[in-house]
């Protein structure tokens, strides 16, 4: 039997891989060379708003301030998802894992104090 | 190869076809059975559609039952019913606005004429005369059976598209173009009243 890397299959099966993919891509391509000529258009190509001319502006604007109320949701997330397991072992832990999630909720808690020392906390 | 031996061939149970034949069939084939209409309805009509896309007529016996809610995705504009002179515009962009190839089922009389409202100021008198149709249904509204009766037609249609020759299928030819003008709202009427390309005005002749 002859010797044969073993990383070979890995390389066939990438080349039938991407053959299967651009296979039919490719086919798709020959066909429309040689039969079904593409045909885009001004209104073809607009952009689709139920038959009507599309107005304004696709893109919209967007409030950038929102993406605080994300991060206090994010400390708050993440101080729930680790205090509630740690809470719940707090007895058997032993001593370097209470500090070690006494760090973790002080680096939580700055972004809080951050957050509170920019006002973002009070509702308006 | 010639008829007789291709006749003789088919004697010994040995069938040819010419490769353009076999891409045709397969093609024309595998396009009739996969009809995705645009999810289009306009008036009454378009509750004869629904209930035709339902159980009880079930047109996914003719693989048409995905209605598609953008016309990127369809290949059929069902127009059902009245086609006011306002809607025109649109229903015309949205046939323009379908990919290639596409076809268009004026259902019901007023799709096609106008019907109860053609002695109206504000109702077209039939899509066809900005859209190329291929198939019209009669009625107030067509029952189900007639708008399945209008599916095995166009199917039959796509059956017979060519692939090549002069007489080729419209979606193959690139001479074509696959966008139809778009009327606008002029003092009196649509501008223009109608597509010279695709419907002139019957000539009527008095003796």
């Amino acid at each position: 039997m002859p010797e044969y890397s073993p990383y070979l299959f890995l390389a066939v099966f990438f080349a039938v891989a991407l053959g299967f993919g651009l296979l039919p891509l490719g086919l798709a391509r020959l066909w429309a060379h040689k039969f079904s000529p593409a045909k885009p258009g001004p209104q073809k190509n607009a952009i689709y708003e139920c038959g009507l001319e599309a107005k304004g502006e696709t893109p919209i604007q967007f409030k950038s301030e929102y993406y605080l109320y994300a991060i206090m949701f994010l400390v708050f997330d993440v101080e729930i998802l680790f205090l509630l397991p740690f809470a719940v072992a707090f007895l058997q832990l032993p001593l370097g894992a209470s500090i070690a999630m006494l760090v973790f909720v002080l680096l939580i808690v700055e972004g809080l104090i951050w957050a509170w020392m920019k006002g973002i906390l009070d509702w308006t | 190869m010639d008829e007789g031996l291709r006749s003789e061939l088919s004697k010994q149970g040995i069938f040819t076809v010419k490769m353009q034949e076999l891409l045709q069939w397969g093609y024309n084939t595998s396009r009739k059975n996969s009809i995705w209409p645009l999810q289009f309805g306009l008036a009454c009509c378009a509750i004869e559609m629904i209930a035709t896309s339902m159980a009880r007529y079930d047109l996914a016996r003719f693989g048409a039952e995905i209605f598609r809610p953008s016309p990127r995705q369809a290949d059929l504009m069902i127009v059902a019913g009245t086609v006011t002179k306002k809607m025109a515009p649109q229903v015309v962009r949205l046939f323009n606005q379908m990919p290639e190839p596409k076809y268009v089922i004026a259902m019901g009389a007023c799709a096609i004429s106008g019907g109860p409202f053609k002695q109206g100021y504000n109702v077209l008198k039939g899509i066809d005369r900005f859209i190329p149709v291929d198939v019209h249904i009669p009625g107030c509204p067509p029952r189900p059976e007639a708008l399945l009766h209008a599916f095995m037609t166009l199917q039959r249609k796509i059956d017979s598209d060519l692939l090549t020759g002069p007489n080729r299928a419209r979606h193959l030819d690139s001479e074509i173009c696959g966008e139809y003008p778009l009327p606008t709202f002029g003092e009196h009427d649509l501008e223009p009243a109608f597509n010279p390309e695709v419907w002139h005005p019957p000539v009527i002749v008095r003796e």
